[in-house]
């Protein structure tokens, strides 16, 4: 007789690996499946005198909107469409069903539903950025309070809230320090912006966007960030450091203080990454270390949350002599009303429409203010709590090591190595990941640079329980067990779930790669 | 589709006196020391590790050994049934056998030569095949100071898998590089860069969709080769030294580049090609002039191995400001996290040369990294 699942779940108390299994519907992408002819809405015909009356409404568009063409969309009933979606979503390991500290960097943390039904409210759903500022003075007082928390956390004086994610944020940063330099006569002397190798790669990214050349300093021998190497690089070129911190391998620069008078004193300004705050909310603020400049993710840290690359925020800081370079408008507010103040003429424009995706601010808001000063503060140190746990049990695992840093105390994440483990077994970090997903969690292997060998970076945030924790860590010992004893079954994963191994080898190849079907379609006839 | 061939050469004394603390095992006289010493043979275990890699796919390629120890034995050890050509001499094997068998590979056009050895056996394999055909080295030698080797037996076993299935398209020139072992016993290190071999090129494996990874080593090159380009200033001295990435430079200018020699490059011109020490102090006097070099990959040297022209008088006579560091950073990323070395034979200079270096990973993008003093072997 086959055991109960529930019987199955725990011995002695403690949960056991999941007999996990992944729905697989082998659904083709929905282009392949367009039928001619097929219709998901029959639109009624127009009654014989209602046209007449109105005649050919098509006449109004100008020649240059016409399509020379019908847009190619795939036929389909309504039905149709649905089951695929609803398909695809069950062959999915999203957020909502795993314990989702795979995805270091990411700040997985569980996003409370009612804050979605806020944003979802009529109240806020059918507010339309166009509408005069007198009829959505209720939006812009919570965009003008959620600033004056975001003030509190970080010291700074202004906040904008326009750019639509992390690297929008960076790239704001980055052109608010051009535009100081612009004011200061310098712009074209100071052309170089320093950051680190293991700061969130968007900084390197954003910064060589806006034209500047980026020098970027790898650690010191122990595993921090390299003043010396700071010392070499900082010159009468230098424009700024835009530098994260804890860094992507959780570590936190002990001599961040150093860093950011080591750039004021070479002339440039210091703008804080604060992608992994959330292992420092309520403890350090980007002010008081000094910094110029600084921004957060309300998609992250804040809850609101990442939509899958969708709608986000990267809420920018700065002190109060950078203030008029914030992109417009900037929010004020006369003690009676509030406006948007677009008459600023040595703001850097706008990197995007608007003062913010209100939704994603007002989950952020309702977010800190359900949680209060001192819950977010609880955040920051149950997140640290869990991750140095998580540390320890992972280290544990044979064929794991922590480099950088060694034997120190991480903050909100730690980049781990599985490189003794390959060496021993020829099992590789992806793989692992891959059969994690077997068992039910998500993983991946880190992004760029890939300097740790055989990275994984796990980020266990406040969301998580102990419980849930241990049954990461059980996973993963017995995915490396698994790797001692029979690596095949390892190699060959996923066993369990939607598809098997992806190649990976078109993803960097612009000959291969394909974003949208039509390019698809374009690459695979070129390729016979 | 056609079967793939797999060439495999075992070079069965390398490694020989590795243990027995002899620093190589170049020339019978060591060979037969070592294993009066008790060594064991290495080389054989070590293929046979790397072609256990291959047994799933053994229906899918033709293996093609050498016989008996050079290979055949690891072979049918490792689980394959080879096709074994040539013939092995009645006594140990030696390079020249090495580059015979290398040879008969290039004639039969295998897809991919595997050879397991040290630092000797890649040279003799380049010697004999150069880059008309992909190599790949599986680790076995005493010294490992070249770029062809795969970081142990079961990775390129691994990567000779990706290659047969044709999930590895991009090629590398590697260096190959062997130091004097006679020299070393007495206690002095000369290395020397010997050519290149084409191995398979892993792009490292992609991960997520978060990042992707950059288009390759030769797009990164050209962006290097560009931004030295736009730099250089008229009348000024550009001392190009050995690789890949230095000859991107000369390709940029429309000049030819001699791979493992120094080549000086004046307002856009070739001015001498393949110099000495004694040319180079001589062209460089009484004008500025600028040394451009290359990490060794896996490595990390800038200088004293395969660049011993670039002599500590010519750096001196430049200076280390005029020093300019370029790579790729993939090749940085090899070292994983360890410092560049310099052994130029003078402590003083390899002092002056050490500390913090700005690098040239692309076009306005840089570096700052590590020069390290300390001689590694």
């Amino acid at each position: 007789m086959s055991e109960g699942i529930s019987d199955g779940r725990f011995t002695d108390g403690k949960p056991n690996l999941r007999r996990f299994h992944q729905a697989r519907w082998d659904e083709p992408a929905i282009f392949e499946l367009s039928c001619p002819g097929q219709r998901g809405i029959l639109v009624p015909e127009v009654e014989a005198d209602i046209r007449r009356r109105v005649g050919d409404i098509t006449a109004i568009l100008p020649d240059e909107m016409r399509r020379k063409e019908l847009p190619r969309l795939p036929e389909m009933s309504q039905v149709h469409v649905l089951r695929h979606y609803v398909r695809l979503s069950q062959e999915n390991l999203g957020a909502d069903l795993n314990v989702d500290v795979g995805q270091g960097t990411c700040t997985m943390k569980y996003s409370p539903k009612v804050n979605d039904q806020l944003a979802r409210s009529p109240k806020m759903a059918e507010l339309h950025p166009w509408q005069d500022a007198d009829t959505v003075q209720g939006i812009l007082e919570i965009l003008y309070r959620f600033e004056q928390i975001l003030k509190a956390i970080s010291g700074m004086d202004r906040f904008s809230f326009q750019p639509g994610a992390g690297s929008a944020a960076i790239y704001t940063n980055v052109s608010i320090i051009r535009a100081y330099h612009r004011a200061c006569g310098l712009a074209d002397q100071r052309d170089e912006i320093i950051t680190t190798i293991f700061s969130h790669p968007s900084n390197a990214a954003c910064a060589k966007t806006a034209g500047f050349k980026v020098i970027t300093l790898y650690p010191d021998e122990d595993g921090y960030p390299d003043l010396e190497a700071l010392k070499a690089a900082a010159s009468e070129r230098t424009a700024g450091l835009l530098i994260t911190n804890p860094e992507d391998t959780g570590i936190f620069n002990p001599r961040i203080e150093e860093f950011v008078a080591l750039v004021h004193a070479a002339g440039g300004l210091c703008a804080y990454d604060q992608a992994n705050a959330n292992g420092i909310l309520g403890i350090t603020r980007a002010r008081d270390a000094g910094f110029d400049l600084c921004h957060f993710n309300l998609h992250k840290t804040f809850s609101a949350p990442h939509g899958c690359g969708g709608p986000a925020v990267g809420a920018v800081g700065v002190t109060p002599d950078l203030a008029r370079f914030l992109p417009v408008p900037v929010l004020e507010f006369d003690r009676q009303k509030y406006h948007l103040d677009y008459d600023r003429p040595d703001s850097i424009g706008k990197v995007r429409s608007f003062a913010g995706v209100a939704p994603v601010i007002l989950k952020a808001y309702a977010w800190a203010m359900s949680l209060g000063a001192d819950g977010l503060r609880q955040v920051a140190e149950i997140s640290v709590l869990n991750n140095n746990y998580l540390l320890k049990k992972m280290l544990e695992i044979p064929g794991v090591t922590a480099p950088y840093a060694k034997g120190k105390r991480r903050i909100e994440q730690v980049r781990y190595s599985w490189q003794k483990l390959t060496e021993d077994t020829g099992v590789h970090s992806e793989q692992i990941g891959v059969r994690a997903a077997d068992y039910g969690v998500h993983y991946w292997t880190s992004h760029h640079p890939w300097i740790v060998p055989e990275p994984c970076t796990l980020e266990p945030t406040e969301s998580y329980s102990k419980d849930d924790l241990d049954e990461y860590a059980a996973i993963l010992a017995h995915v490396a067990a698994e790797a001692y004893t029979d690596p095949a079954r390892v190699s060959s994963a996923p066993h369990n779930s939607t598809i098997h191994a992806i190649d990976h080898d078109p993803f960097d190849d612009p000959d291969r790669w394909a974003v949208t079907w039509r390019a698809y379609k374009r690459k695979l006839e070129e390729r016979g | 589709m056609r079967k793939k061939k797999l060439g495999l050469i075992v070079n069965p004394v390398a490694g020989l006196g590795g243990r027995v603390g002899l620093k190589g095992s170049d020339g019978l006289e060591v060979q037969r020391q070592a294993l009066v010493l008790g060594a064991v043979p290495q080389a054989a275990n070590r293929a046979t590790q790397a072609l256990e890699r291959l047994i799933p796919l053994a229906d899918q390629f033709d293996l093609i050994a050498c016989p008996g120890e050079m290979g055949e034995t690891a072979a049918v050890a490792g689980g394959l049934a080879p096709t074994v050509i040539g013939a092995i001499p009645p006594r140990r094997t030696t390079a020249e056998d090495t580059r015979r068998a290398a040879k008969e590979m290039l004639a039969l056009a295998v897809d991919l030569l595997l050879f397991a050895g040290g630092d000797g056996t890649a040279r003799d394999v380049c010697q004999a095949v150069g880059q008309a055909l992909p190599a790949l080295g599986i680790p076995a030698g005493v010294k490992i100071h070249s770029a062809v080797y795969a970081t142990s037996p079961m990775s390129a076993g691994d990567l000779a898998a990706l290659f047969l299935q044709g999930k590895v398209a991009g090629r590398r020139e590697a260096e190959v590089m062997d130091v004097d072992e006679d020299a070393v016993r007495q206690g002095v290190l000369t290395a020397a860069l010997y050519g290149y071999l084409a191995i398979p090129f892993q792009r490292e494996l992609v991960q997520g969709c978060k990042a992707p990874s950059g288009p390759g080593e030769a797009a990164a090159m050209d962006a290097i080769a560009c931004q030295v380009v736009d730099g250089m200033e008229p009348g000024r001295l550009y001392i190009l030294g050995p690789g890949t990435t230095t000859r991107a430079i000369a390709t940029r200018l429309g000049l030819a580049k001699t791979l493992i020699g120094v080549d000086v490059v004046l307002d856009n011109c070739l001015l001498a090609a393949d110099v000495n020490e004694t040319q180079l102090l001589t062209l460089a006097q009484g004008r500025p002039a600028q040394i451009v070099v290359t990490p060794i990959g896996g490595q990390g040297y800038l200088f004293g191995r395969g660049n011993q022209q670039i002599s500590p008088a010519v750096i001196r006579a430049v200076g280390r400001e005029s020093v300019t560091v370029v790579s790729t950073p993939h090749k940085v990323h090899t070292l994983e996290g360890r410092p560049f070395l310099v052994d130029t034979g003078d402590l003083a200079v390899d002092r002056l040369l050490s500390g913090h270096i700005r690098v040239i990973t692309g076009y306005g993008e840089q570096i700052v990294y590590r020069i390290s003093d300390g001689v590694l072997i």
